[in-house]
């Protein structure tokens, strides 16, 4: 196995760009070194991205969106003094991976390229509406975060390229977002179900939502039917009900260890409701 | 406790009857391994290290029943590194029974017979050298139909195990994988239904659950060709390991001396052999020590859960509550060979009460699972959760208090056992009425809460028992057992040995004395330890109390029956009483090399009066109707300590009990695939309770003294996983208006039971 650190990612992407084999970027480890020890990827080509300047960094920009670093841990999110302001559903479904020890090291991106459709992190980034940066030999494009993963352990970015950066948006006014999983369990454990949602106000209507499901399908999911069965409504007992029912409707899950598939349909409702309604009450929160 | 060395207690006369008060037992030191613990520099199984050691790593097999073909490791050999490889024909052969049985366990013979049962290992110079020879080690397998639920293991159409196993206890007509049988009771069940008011019957089943002990198994082995060997491991008896590693290697049992490590909780896992015997092979094959440590998914893929079970109950009443009769029929799987601990269930079952007719049957039945270990009062938790279950579901049918009816029908003093004998002085009743009067049992329910109630007992067990007590010149202790510290035990001893010699507690230091410098000690099992290492410490430090006075006598001229000993010195009595100053036990010490020789004192025997226990837990549960998610609010355990030496170590054993409870009945599993393979082989998916799913546990000791303790000690370390499983189905049933029947009590599991309604 040959270890790189490169100091840029224009070195990165040469590097990943003329390996052969399996190649894997590192940053904080918590799903390659997993699958490394337990024999299930042993990569030939592991480029450690954590020496380029400014992968820590968390940034908001002028307009008020933000940048995360490719290498920003969750905890360093979850300390952060703004953005959990901002965009609390992005933080808190990040924060509720691994533990404390886990939380030192793991990483947005990383959740987001290991490609797993039960990532807590990517349904809320998914209905945040963020972007990631690709750079790879042919320059740099911007990617919705929706359109980053294929299929379970699969991802849309080709040979050479990789992410560079996450971008959310500004955050903007009369609006919230919010994630919630269901586990058996009260943390350390992989999500059953995952239900992102992000929404906007105008008074106490909706005026934008976007809504997510994790778990219940080969990848992340946006569900334009959730969404629209709550725009236009004050989230009254008619509207929940209406987008539980899209949300079940858009549900194609397995049957696994984790989860049978009539019960990962059932939950996505309730969830997308329990969901739905903290964000709608964060948003009122935010334009009293 | 091991079924094959379970001794049904006879009883005892040891208690002091003369005893009011205590100056050292039952006050909350500091535990002397404490800090070493915190601080790191406690040695674990992993932590022993030997010059010039190998690193070893097993072959396990994929599939989970499979004929072994060929093993070809001609590769592996080739591999720069590797020092040497074992195979089954490494081991003795020409062994039966038991021995037979762990060594088939141990290292595959002609078949692989579970997902993970071992087929080689290497010994290499690294550890990663040993891993990749692992991998160019080539096993042909002709993978044979496979079976790994218990009720689908004894249809008559079921894969075979192994057609030689089944004893002469099984009737005719039965498939071959049900290898025991057994029954017991007493009156006459038929009469005793037919005066009932309301018979309640129903089937229950439960999942095998594993121990989830933190440390993975590790051991180092050291064998030479002249058959002369050193084992250091990770276990609950290093006697035990020491015989059967002798005899699965063909060593003369004396000649290989066994350390064991610190351990990082066993809970009835560490009772048995895996890679001990492995670690010993390969060591004399590569004339090297080697080192060999398990990972967390061969801990659970190979090493021993507890039985899964299926059971059926049937309870007669009369409508104010009393019991005319009970009958309960216990089928439990134990793997891939015989062992499942079904009599323990049946025997188990209905011994909390004093019942006129009952009538217990058990089936041991094998199919293709890792062999069972034992787990903490083996066999009871998931009897009791099936007859608590029957309790509770016809008290909520006859509008009936759950401990007033369990009051009605306790086993009291003199009771004769559902399991035979007459009980002595017991602890059933103090139970109930100490749960009835907790602040918990009246406390309000939240909406969406319910409450639950179980009781459960478990027998105990004394075992063979050596101690060995020595003085030193400065006046302090040391004591030796063999009885490796699985609960905060070497606090106990000294204690007891304080209280006995009447110095401190922190001038005694007690150690886990190695196979080589101490007579034989059964396995740290069956609740044992404070029990009968405690009794043989009390008696061990008697010994040296009685030389102690035969020293100042001598010195004082008087005879030696004119001396007592009395906090911690010797005092002229009698006649003589106020002759001489009472004389330290240090300054006796202090010359004792000129007065006679050294000071010590030791014990041996197998003593047969460890006091049966009884406990009564009570539950509060809330369950979320749309997720099936279910949160335990409130716990509290009440159980018989007989006296609780150190009261916080056995609060400790009352909330581990229910905190490993809470796991078996809530979320812990194992998930075999169609394949037979085991898909949960990490914590991750294999779901122990996380800290944050527990409550605090209110832990009430009560304390009914056992005859067969000088102190009047009862162990406790098992009972407490009896109750949790019913008393957590009662709660989460009630809960949720609907009877839950089927363990672990899963989210979806609780949903479908909704959806299908019917009662509580």
């Amino acid at each position: 196995m040959d270890y790189h650190t490169p100091a840029s990612f224009d070195e990165a992407v040469s590097l990943a760009t003329s390996a052969s084999g399996i190649t894997r970027f590192l940053a904080g480890g918590t799903d390659v070194l997993v699958q490394l020890r337990a024999d299930i990827v042993t990569p030939d080509t592991l480029i450690d991205i954590k020496h380029i300047p400014g992968v820590r960094d968390i940034t908001q920009n002028a307009d008020g969106s933000w940048t995360i670093g490719v290498a920003a841990p969750g905890a360093e999110m979850s300390e952060h003094p703004q953005l959990g302001q901002d965009w609390p559903g992005v933080v808190e479904g990040m924060d509720l991976i691994g533990s404390t020890q886990v939380q030192g090291r793991a990483t947005l991106v990383g959740n987001l390229c290991n490609a797993s459709p039960a990532a807590d992190s990517v349904p809320a980034m998914v209905a945040a509406g963020a972007t990631v940066t690709v750079t790879g030999p042919d320059g740099t494009r911007t990617v919705a975060v929706e359109d980053i993963p294929t299929a379970p352990g699969r991802t849309s970015l080709a040979k050479g390229e990789m992410i560079s950066a996450v971008n959310l948006p500004a955050r903007g006014e009369n609006a919230g977002d919010a994630y919630l999983r269901f586990i058996p369990r009260t943390e350390m454990d992989i999500a059953v179900v995952g239900c992102g949602v992000n929404l906007r106000l105008d008074g106490d209507t909706i005026v934008e939502a976007r809504v997510s499901l994790g778990a219940v399908a080969p990848t992340v999911l946006l569900v334009q039917e959730c969404a629209d069965a709550i725009i236009g409504t004050t989230l009254d007992e008619a509207a929940l009900d209406k987008l539980a029912e899209a949300a079940s409707a858009a549900c194609n899950p397995i049957t696994d260890k984790r989860g049978t598939i009539k019960f990962r349909t059932h939950v996505a409702g309730v969830l997308a409701k329990r969901t739905a309604q903290i964000a709608y009450d964060r948003a009122k929160g935010a334009s009293k | 406790m091991a079924l094959d060395e379970y001794k049904p207690q006879s009883g005892g006369a040891e208690l002091d009857g003369e005893r009011k008060s205590f100056d050292y037992v039952g006050t909350r030191p500091e535990r002397p391994d404490g800090l070493d613990k915190v601080t790191g520099r406690a040695k674990f199984g992993a932590d022993a290290h030997a010059p010039g050691m190998l690193f070893g790593a097993v072959v396990r097999s994929p599939h989970a029943h499979a004929r072994i073909l060929r093993i070809d490791t001609s590769k592996a050999e080739a591999l720069d590194g590797v020092k040497a490889i074992v195979t089954r024909a490494d081991f003795a052969t020409g062994l039966t029974g038991e021995f037979a049985n762990v060594l088939e366990n141990v290292m595959a013979g002609e078949k692989a017979l579970y997902d993970g049962h071992a087929v080689a290992a290497v010994a290499a110079t690294s550890a990663l050298a040993a891993r990749d020879a692992v991998k160019l080690i080539e096993v042909e397998y002709e993978v044979l139909p496979h079976v790994t639920d218990v009720d689908a293991a004894m249809a008559p159409d079921a894969p075979v195990i192994n057609d030689s196993y089944a004893d002469a206890s099984v009737p005719e007509g039965f498939n071959a994988n049900v290898v025991r049988y057994h029954e017991s009771g007493h009156g006459d069940v038929e009469a005793g239904f037919a005066e009932a008011d309301m018979v309640f019957e129903d089937t229950f089943k439960t999942e095998a659950t594993h121990q989830g002990y933190i440390e993975p198994h590790a051991c180092l082995g050291s064998l030479g060709n002249d058959g002369k060997g050193e084992l250091w491991c990770c276990t609950q008896g290093h006697w035990y390991a020491q015989k059967y590693c002798a005899a699965l290697l063909g060593l003369e049992t004396s000649q290989l001396r066994v350390t064991a490590s610190e351990i990082g909780g066993g809970f009835g896992g560490k009772t048995t052999v895996f890679i001990e015997p492995v670690a010993l092979a390969l060591s004399r094959k590569a004339n090297r020590p080697v080192k060999l440590v398990m990972s967390r998914s061969e801990v659970l893929r190979a090493t021993g859960p507890t039985s899964s079970a299926s059971m059926d109950i049937k309870i007669g009443f009369k409508t104010d509550g009393t019991i005319t009769a009970a009958e309960g029929t216990f089928r439990l799987q134990g793997g891939a060979f015989p062992g499942a601990p079904m009599e323990f269930s049946a025997m188990c079952a209905f011994a909390c009460y004093d019942l006129k007719n009952v009538r217990q049957v058990g089936y041991d039945v094998v199919a293709n699972r890792p062999k069972q270990a034992a787990y903490r009062a083996p066999g009871a938790p998931m009897a009791a959760f099936a007859v608590e279950s029957v309790i509770d579901m016809a008290c909520n049918k006859m509008g009936l208090d759950p401990i007033e009816v369990r009051l009605k029908n306790a086993a009291r003093d003199g009771s004769k056992a559902s399991y035979g004998p007459r009980f002595d002085q017991i602890g059933m009743v103090a139970t109930l009425e100490a749960a009835k009067a907790h602040p918990h049992y009246a406390a309000p329910l939240e909406p969406g809460q319910g409450r639950g109630v179980a009781s459960g007992f478990w027998f105990n067990h004394g075992g063979e028992t050596s101690v060995s007590l020595a003085l030193s010149e400065d006046g302090t202790a040391q004591v030796s057992v063999g009885t490796p510290d699985i609960g905060g035990s070497r606090a106990s001893m000294a204690l007891m040995a304080a209280e006995v010699l009447g110095i401190p507690y922190e001038n005694i230091r007690v150690t886990i004395a190695d196979t080589a410098t101490l007579g034989y000690n059964d396995v740290s099992h069956g609740s044992r330890v404070t029990y009968a290492s405690g009794l043989a410490t009390i008696k061990a430090a008697r010994a040296a109390v009685e030389k102690l006075c035969q020293r100042a006598a001598a010195k004082w001229g008087i005879p030696e029956d004119a001396v007592k000993w009395e906090n911690g010195c010797a005092v002229p009595s009698g006649p003589n009483a106020g002759d001489f100053d009472p004389m330290p036990l240090a300054d006796i010490t202090a010359t004792m090399g000129q007065t006679g020789g050294p000071i010590s004192g030791h014990f041996e025997a197998t003593p047969e009066g460890a006091g049966v226990s009884f406990g009564t837990h009570i539950v509060d549960a809330e369950v979320d109707p749309e997720t099936g998610a279910t949160k335990i609010v409130r716990y509290t355990v009440v159980q018989d300590a007989g006296k609780a030496v150190h009261p916080t170590y056995v609060e400790g054993q009352y909330q581990g009990g229910a905190a490993q409870g809470i796991g078996w009945a809530l979320n812990e599993e194992y998930i075999y695939g169609e394949d037979g393979r085991l898909q949960n082989t990490v914590f991750l998916d294999y779901r122990i309770p996380v800290a944050s799913d527990l409550p605090m546990i209110d832990a009430v000791i009560v304390e009914v003294p056992n005859p067969g303790h000088p102190f009047g000690v009862r162990g406790v370390g098992e009972t407490g996983i009896v109750p949790p499983l019913a008393a957590i189905a009662n709660a989460v049933s009630n809960a949720a208006g609907v009877r839950l029947k089927s363990l672990p009590m899963s989210p979806p599991k609780i949903l479908e039971a909704l959806e299908a309604g019917g009662d509580a």
